[in-house]
């Protein structure tokens, strides 16, 4: 299968998600520059992390106009995997695909460490090789990861299961203190109603291998890998 | 000229008539402009450089040593590690945010200028007490602005060092080291040759920012140094990101001569340096030049420091092929001028010549000054120490005093620097900042590579010359611990004004001391950058030579770190302790004295210890090892115990005094864990090296226990240690939100 990982100016983690798609997993994988028109077969995309156009204005505000943002779309509404990693999951939010808003870190200082996720749902192409209420160990690397929605939103949320993975201690309990940014219900990551756009700021092509300190990434890339050879 | 502009431009009159002498006329505004950049401490070395030429740069592995825009050596497979360290202590003091991400700006810049990817950062931070006014802000301010750029642009910031002293109060230090890699054929100069060849300029538009930066850089500070603040630059992380894509993608296509980017004193040393290195001249008209707003004149473009510029050699015939990949990233690549034959720096403006000077006045002719030296006074008396009046004969409480030294902000954990800074962008990091050396694997082979960036200011201000020799073996040591082999270094020497003969004095000691201990570590000088004039209202730094090294380690999976790793392990102390407390953290932090001598250092003998860790590591023979520095092995042993989910050590060292014993800092001390049962092969192992070692006690249990001599001296829980070394600096920032 084929990996497309969007390049946006400013995108930092590109390379980063190819080496775990191509090397690491041995699939296909090509780059997709922000201004083509086309996806280049892809059967997966990937909205990598950075800090698209710079960033300036609100996260991932500039990169939802890039040209490649329609065939994302069009790609996503027909059903195709998307994945958000971090500034990928704030583009995903600015473009609609997503539901709600990221505001600063409630600690306004950007944030890089490991924490602990747990998994809510499996019926998502990207945690579908886990069983719910598994802790995942996998860091994180972000100023702007507190995950907000109004409450009537999260209802919804809640109600759809869209939360897909939670911020919580090392025995997967919710806790304040192990909360990183603030997010509101804990939620690090969420997926479309449609379940197949699926956006979340821990990075788990940062955990792939022993070497980096963890592989608890690696359920993420074989969901989609075994996902994808079953269709 | 009016001898107030002269002055102003920070020229004294003898090295204005020089300058009347290269031109044969008094120079018009524009030049003397250029003059006084070019030929400021900065940008010239004129104090530094006798003494510089003193230092050990070959080595059957460097590619490339000082005098290009970053050093090189050979890391196999046909690649090089390309690197360097630079100073940003004028502007971080000035506008800590932007000074700081200024610095890691241009330091990535001359990193791939070179033709090598950035792949990591490493920074050495010095500010005065952090209870005192204003260093918190300081504090906040210069993280915020290395984790802004270093983040946004990212490449990761994977190690480091912070230390907190009063003498650094009124003038902090903000050094970065940047490391890339390039295949080692592809490396490319900073030259401009090729008569007809293109000039071009790329990258952000040129305002009236950074104006005499340079020469900012280059005078004391006072109580007006706020009104410097128009000379620092803001940076642009973003552009930057564009600007290194581009132009690794253009050094692909082979259409370029050479690069450089526009850091201190921008277009003007850009252009001069490449003219010179290349033997050529460099002809450009400033009305090409992108500009920011209006009405600037040649003098502002000339030398502004405008950040994120680049400026690019074209061999003739290949201009399109290069704008269009700087197209494709949205940046304009404008042909601002031509290489010429003549040797000169010709500026025009609409085609007016604006300024015309020989390159060799500006570079190899610079002013060069054999400054006059003698030891300061201070150093007799502070040299003095009478332990026994100091300590006296009550018993040490030894407990208290390990936790005092574990929560101070030196020595206590820096996880609130650096867990703002992206550390593991590029998925290479292998040993994260706080656990030693930081490590990155080299993607597509075996191999990793072990950074460390260390000084330390207290030792050179009680003697420079054995102070910059510890710096140096401290940072080739911290390597070794993490299995590589040190393979160059790089120097950023922070001191105060040279025109002062005791500071020149200091300088020349250090530089000299950097020199024997390079020779003796095999570890040769690559690059670096010289800060002088560190002092505020006459009172000057400690001097600060700051020492990266970069190493090898063959097998990445190899890579040891601080942590204890099993319980049930020997603790194995190779090396010895010898009595020493002079210049220690343990007299500062609990008697309040910087006195005494630092400690002594056998180079030999640090040379033996640090074969041996690299044998041990690559011999799987040793779980985790950790240098013996700040705070001594009490302090040692209580690190190697953090991080490990609470797991203790019980331990029994010889000594004689029990505050030398625990906290002495004596130098080639390593502490290293081992399986029980490879015990025996890596005591053998440091008898043939002729490294002293012996077990001291093992690892187990949740408790650290130390006996002196036999006699218990720190017992204390490694749960209670670790909640005081882990909050050591964030508890100065606790009243704000968690």
């Amino acid at each position: 299968m084929r990996f497309g990982v969007v390049v946006f100016p400013g995108s930092n983690c590109d390379e980063d998600a190819y080496h775990a798609a191509k090397d690491v997993f041995g699939q296909d994988a090509e780059y997709i520059w922000h201004k083509d028109t086309d996806l280049k077969n892809a059967d997966v995309v990937i909205l990598p992390g950075g800090f698209a156009h710079g960033d300036y204005l609100r996260t991932g505000a500039m990169a939802r106009f890039s040209p490649i943002m329609g065939p994302v779309r069009a790609f996503a509404e027909r059903g195709g995997p998307v994945l958000g990693i971090c500034n990928g999951f704030q583009i995903l939010l600015e473009s609609g695909l997503l539901p709600g808003a990221m505001l600063r870190n409630r600690t306004l200082k950007y944030r890089c460490e490991h924490v602990y996720l747990r998994v809510e749902q499996t019926d998502t192409p990207f945690t579908s090789a886990a069983t719910v209420g598994r802790v995942l160990r996998i860091p994180i690397g972000h100023g702007e990861g507190n995950y907000f929605a109004p409450p009537d939103m999260l209802e919804r949320l809640e109600a759809n299961r869209q939360v897909v993975l939670r911020y919580t201690d090392p025995d997967g309990q919710l806790a304040e203190e192990w909360n990183p940014n603030g997010s509101v219900n804990a939620i690090a990551a969420i997926c479309s109603e449609s379940r197949n756009v699926v956006g979340m700021m821990p990075h788990p092509e940062r955990a792939c291998e022993s070497l980096l300190g963890g592989e608890d990434g690696r359920m993420i890339f074989e969901s989609i890998v075994s996902a994808m050879a079953v269709r | 000229m009016d001898a107030h502009v002269i002055e102003r431009h920070g020229l004294k009159p003898d090295e204005y008539e020089r300058i009347k002498e290269f031109l044969g006329r008094e120079p018009n505004l524009t030049e003397l402009g250029i003059f006084s950049v070019m030929w400021s401490e900065h940008c010239s070395y004129k104090s530094s450089r006798v003494h510089l030429k003193t230092l050990p740069t070959r080595g059957p592995q460097v590619l490339q040593g000082p005098g290009e825009n970053a050093g090189a050596v050979a890391i196999g497979d046909g690649l090089a590690a390309v690197f360097k360290i630079e100073s940003h202590n004028h502007p971080s003091f000035i506008e800590p945010y932007q000074g700081a991400a200024t610095g890691v700006g241009g330091i990535i810049r001359d990193i791939f200028t070179m033709g090598a990817r950035p792949i990591a950062l490493l920074n050495s931070l010095r500010f005065g007490s952090l209870d005192a006014p204003g260093t918190r802000r300081l504090l906040e301010g210069v993280v915020a602005g290395i984790a802004g750029y270093g983040n946004s642009i990212g490449i990761p910031t994977v190690g480091g060092e912070i230390a907190f002293e009063p003498s650094y109060a009124g003038n902090p230090l903000v050094n970065v080291f940047c490391l890339g890699i390039a295949r080692a054929s592809d490396i490319i100069k900073g030259v401009a040759s090729g008569v007809g060849n293109a000039v071009y300029y790329v990258g952000a538009k040129t305002g009236r920012d950074g104006i005499h930066g340079a020469t900012m850089a280059s005078a004391e500070f006072d109580e007006k140094s706020a009104e410097k603040r128009p000379a620092v630059q803001v940076g642009d992380p973003f552009m930057e990101k564009l600007l290194l894509e581009a132009c690794l993608e253009v050094m692909q296509t082979d259409a370029l001569v050479g690069i450089q980017d526009m850091g201190a004193a921008g277009l003007t040393c850009s252009t001069t340096e490449m003219g010179s290195r290349g033997g050529a001249g460099v002809e450009i008209d400033v009305a090409h030049v992108p500009q920011r707003e209006s009405g600037m004149t040649p003098y502002d473009i000339m030398l502004s420091e405008s950040q994120e510029r680049m400026l690019l050699v074209v061999k003739r015939g290949r201009e399109s092929e290069v704008e269009r990949i700087f197209d494709k990233w949205d940046l304009h690549a404008v042909h601002i001028g031509e290489v010429t034959d003549d040797g000169m720096l010709r500026v025009k403006q609409k085609g007016t010549v604006v300024a015309e000077i020989p390159n060799r006045a500006l570079t190899d002719e610079a002013p060069l000054y054999r400054r006059p030296m003698a030891e300061p006074d201070y150093l007799a008396e502070v040299r003095a120490l009478d332990l026994d009046r100091v300590i006296g004969s009550q018993p040490v409480d030894a407990n208290a005093a390990l936790l005092r030294l574990l929560g101070s902000p030196t020595i206590g954990s820096k996880k609130w620097v650096y867990r703002q800074y992206d550390h593991m962008v590029r998925t290479n990091t292998i040993n994260y900042p706080g656990f030693g050396a930081g490590v990155v694997r080299i993607k597509g082979t075996h191999r990793a590579l072990a950074l460390s960036v260390d000084g330390n200011g207290r030792y050179c201000y009680l003697d420079p010359h054995r102070g910059a020799m510890l710096a140096v073996a401290e940072a080739a040591r911290n390597v070794a611990c993490a299995g590589a082999r040190p393979l160059g270094a790089t120097n950023c020497l922070n001191f105060g004004n040279p025109e002062r003969p005791g500071i020149m004095w200091q300088f020349a000691k250090a530089v000299e001391g950097i020199g024997d201990a390079c020779r003796a570590l095999d570890v040769p000088i690559t690059g670096g950058n010289v800060s002088l004039y560190n002092e505020t209202d006459g009172k000057a730094i400690y001097p600060t030579p700051v020492i990266g090294v970069v190493g090898l380690l063959e097998h990445a999976d190899r890579v040891v770190s601080r942590r204890f790793q099993r319980a049930g392990d020997a603790i194995v102390l190779l090396g010895e302790g010898r009595d020493e407390l002079g210049g220690s953290e343990y007299l500062k932090v609990v008697h309040d004295l910087v006195r005494g001598e630092p400690p002594s250092l056998d180079l030999q003998a640090e040379k033996g210890l640090q074969d041996l860790l690299v044998a041990l590591a690559s011999d799987r023979l040793m779980h985790s090892a950790h240098d013996c520095s700040d705070g001594g092995i009490a302090v040692t042993l209580a690190e190697c115990c953090f991080d490990t989910a609470g797991m203790g050590a019980e331990v029994s060292i010889l000594g004689g005094s029990v505050a030398a014993a625990l906290f002495g800092e004596s130098a080639s001390r390593v502490v290293v864990s081992v399986a029980p049962e490879d015990v025996d092969e890596a005591l053998e192992r440091a008898s043939a090296a002729n490294v002293p070692a012996r077990v001291i006690g093992k690892t187990g249990g949740t408790v650290l226990k130390i006996a002196v001599a036999g006699a218990l001296a720190i017992e204390c829980s490694i749960h209670d240690a670790e909640r005081v070394w882990g909050s050591a600096i964030e508890r100065y920032f606790a009243r704000r939100v968690a």
